[in-house]
This record gives C-alpha cells, structure tokens and sequence, in this order.
C-alpha cells in the first residue's frame, strides 16, 4: 500500500510518500520556523497563509522524490487535528482536491498517533505487533502525553501535563532568558559545557502522591511545567546578572529539570505496566539529554528503547502517511477526512 | 460605563485559584474575562480557577498551542491564549469575533492586550503581577459595575 501523506497542522508544511506504513519513499518539509522566529512562537494568520503557497511545492517535491506517479497511490492520509484550524483545513482542503482529481480516497490522520509512527519509519524497529505492549511518551510543543499502548490503534492515557508541554516549557524559558525561539534547540545549545546542578529547579509535583486528576489520572504520572518557568523567571529576577555570567549553567539547569521530570514519569509508567518497550516521540524527542536519560532508565527497567529517527520526530507527513498505512495493516479503518477537529483526542 | 475595580493579593497558586472560584460564581453568559500579566504571572492558574467555579471537572492545560480550548460546565468555557499572536489582524480567521459577540459562556483570554481593540467595552480585565514573596500575586479585577 503506498499512501501520500500530508500535514499541515502548525509550523510545517509537509509532503511525503511512505509504503506499507514503514518505508518513507520521500519527506519533504516546509519550516516556518524562520518566519516565526521574530514573535517567538507560531503566529496563525502567517501559518496559514504559508501553508496555501507551500503545499503545492512540497507536495509536487514529494511525489517527484519518490519515483511514483499519481495512479501508484492508493490513497491520501492529511491530519485532521489536534491543530490550528486554520492551518488543518489548507492540508485538508489540497488533500481532498488531490484526491477527487485521481479518484483516490482521502484518509484523517489524528497527529498524535501519526506521532507514535515515527518510531516505526526506523527499519530496525518491530512491527507494531511486535513493540506492543509499549509505553509512549510525546513530547512536543504541543502536547506531554504518557501512553500506554497495547496495540497499534489502542492506547491508554497514564499521564498528561497539567499546564503547559515540555515543549512550550522550553519556548517559554528561552524567551525569559532571551535565547530566541524554538527554544529545545537554543537551550540545547546554549547549555552546552554548563553545570546542570548550578540552579536547583522544582521538577514538577515531586510530592503530589495519591491524588488522581479530574479525569481520574494519577498525579505521579502527570506532568506540571507552570512552576517550573516561573522559578526561572523569579531566578532571573533576583539574580540578573547571570544571564550575562553563567547563561550556560542556567540554561543547563532548566534544560535538566524539563528532562528529569519527563524521564521520572517514564520510570513511574515503566514501573506500573511492567512494559518492555520504551518509545520517545515528538519534536523534543530530538534532545540529547532527554534520549540519554530514557536510556538510562530504559535499561534500568530492562527495557528496549525505540526512538523516532531524528528527521521524523519534529511534525512532518511521513508519520502521517505511516500512521494510516499501519492502521490499514492492523486491519482498523481510516476514517474520511471531513472535518478539522482542532481538539481531537488519540 | 461605569466601571468597578478591586485589589487582592493571594498567597499561592491555591488561593489564586479560590479568587477566580468566587468571580466565576458570579458571572452571566457572555462574559470575556481578560487576563493581563507577564509569563508566569499566573493567568493560566487563574483561568483553572473559573473552571473550578464553574464546575468543569476536566484539566484545564494551556491552551498556547492550541490557542482555543472548550470546557462544558454550568456554564460553558472557551480559554483562549494569544502568546503566539500579534496583534488583531492575526486574530482574524481564529473564530475570535464569534466567541466576543456571541458565545453563551464564558471567554477567558490570556495576552489579550494583543487584541485590545477587539474587546468589548463590558469586558472584565485582570491585571496579575508577582508580588513581593515567591508566590504572591496582587490581582487587580476591573470589572463593569453591576
């Protein structure tokens, strides 16, 4: 089965051809970061506008690289949410226009389990057969889920961030330490050669035990980053100087919170479901620290590490088109793409 | 329109949130609460407090990647972050317009300042600022007078 997947959900425009859910035969990516970068963060009105004028290209870009012709697809697979509505529906809309001009059908794509896929685009990983039992934690800067998943298509919800996602954390606190925007990447960067014990950061609800949220999730699997980036703020308040002084120790410190308190969950979840399986996915999947730590505590538990390969853990269409290719495989239907669902749940 | 505007200082994040517990018990459909204060000022942890108030019993993350989240309760809430938005014109084509003329619950926006000339004129504005000790805040609500 060879699907063209496309995504358009936030920053990215993105194209791509995958075979059987597993062999991306193309990727092409379209970032707006740059032309975000001045705001610190993804201004709508320019990701949709973007979106109109990218998706031609990458999706032309896409096909070309993969060597196919239109009459190869067997069907197109877009994201239909969680995402900006606005920047869903130009994906939705080239999708479906494609799909009518060669007859094809045209598949929604929820981005959180095209997410989960990405660690299947690694050739050496198990089929999804295979992985299952699996814990998943998605980090991105969007969302801070911890799942369960028992099969491809059948996930339980351990844990969820109660504020805001790892990745927002980062975005925040480069902003407070005026690193400018993504902030995994600068933080990264600049936290490089710095002491990550020079500020001791609040982890996130380190005592909250026995409590279960509104949802009836247990606290100790949940995440909470609101602390977190204002304990930053006050640091910076009181010692101003240091972003001049120490902005590498700094940096290295908050970085180490963010990733402590998302390796310390996985650990909780590891430890409750008794999973052999580890797997990161999501745009802060890409930190190195973070990847170290789930190693770490991977093999503490004697469990498998599955990562995404690095071009697919940030948002693009190869996850996507793999995401429908497995459901087809697992024998689960896609649904029609009909609407943007900017709140669509896994 | 006469206006009406109150100053507290709350000690915790707690207390914060009971604060916006009591204004959500008194608000009428249609209220747009503004939210006006800094990163980490506590705009977020107000607005789960108008959730508990208004009997949501569901999570209420941030919504700055979402930008719009709903929540149904006694009354409905649509929390509304504008971080990543500049001004007016990128608010256009968000639903924004419907959700201050007519939505039958409550709005709660954060960064609304970004949009100040979308606003309503009866809108509520809270003003949060850190005060002196770690986790005071002084939390100025300027509302219209009953």
């Amino acid at each position: 089965m060879i699907l063209l997947g496309i995504e358009s959900s936030c920053d990215e425009t993105a194209a791509a051809v995958v075979r059987n859910g597993r062999e991306a035969l193309s990727s092409v990516v379209h970032s707006q970061i740059a032309s975000h970068r001045p705001y610190g963060g993804v201004v709508p009105e320019i990701a949709s506008r973007e979106h109109v004028g990218n998706f031609p290209v990458v999706t032309a870009a896409a096909m070309e690289q993969a060597g196919i012709g239109w009459a190869e697809l067997d069907a197109i697979a877009v994201t239909h949410g969680p995402g900006l509505v606005s920047s869903l529906l130009i994906g939705m809309s080239g999708a479906r226009a494609i799909g009518q001009a060669i007859n094809k059908p045209v598949w929604g794509v929820n981005h959180l389990e095209a997410h989960l896929a990405g660690i299947f685009l690694d050739p050496a990983a198990p089929p999804p057969t295979e992985a299952c039992p699996l814990l998943a934690l998605l980090v991105s800067g969007g969302h801070t889920l911890l799942l369960d998943m028992r099969a491809w298509g059948d996930y339980r919800l351990l844990g969820q961030t109660l504020d805001d996602a790892a990745g927002e954390c980062l975005d925040k606190g480069a902003n407070l330490l005026g690193l400018g925007y993504p902030g995994g990447p600068v933080i990264e960067r600049a936290a490089a050669g710095g002491n990550p014990r020079f500020v001791d950061f609040p982890r996130g609800m380190e005592h909250a035990k026995n409590q279960t949220t509104a949802e009836g999730l247990a606290i100790e699997m949940c995440f909470s980053f609101s602390g977190l980036k204002t304990a930053l703020l006050y640091y910076l308040k009181k010692n101003p100087a240091v972003r001049e002084t120490h902005l590498a120790d700094v940096a290295a410190s908050y970085q180490a919170a963010v990733m402590d308190a998302l390796a310390l969950r996985v650990e909780r979840g590891l430890a409750a479901t008794g999973a052999r399986m580890l797997a990161c996915v999501g745009g802060v999947a890409r930190n190195a620290l973070l990847r170290q730590k789930l190693d770490e505590t991977a093999r503490r538990h004697g469990a498998r590490l599955l990562l995404t390969p690095l071009a697919y853990c940030t948002d693009n269409a190869a996850m996507v088109a793999a995401a429908a290719g497995l459901r087809a495989q697992a024998g689960l239907d896609n649904p029609p793409a009909l609407e943007a669902d900017p709140s669509l749940p896994l | 329109m006469p206006r009406n505007r109150q100053s507290h200082v709350t000690h915790s994040a707690e207390e914060t949130r009971a604060l916006a517990a009591q204004v959500a018990a008194t608000l009428e459909p249609g209220a747009v609460l503004c939210l006006h204060g800094d990163l980490g000022a506590g705009k977020t942890c107000f607005v789960q407090g108008v959730a508990q108030g208004l009997g949501i019993r569901r999570s209420v993350g941030s919504p700055t990647f979402t930008l719009i989240n709903e929540y149904r309760g006694r009354l409905p809430l649509a929390h509304i972050d504008l971080y990543r938005v500049r001004g007016a014109a990128d608010a256009f084509g968000l639903g924004l317009e419907d959700y201050l003329s007519h939505y039958d619950g409550i709005v709660a926006i954060e960064w609304a300042e970004r949009v100040a000339e979308l606003l309503p004129e009866e809108s509520w504005h809270i003003h949060l600022t850190p005060a002196a000790s770690d986790n005071a805040r002084e939390i100025v609500i300027d509302r219209p007078a009953p």
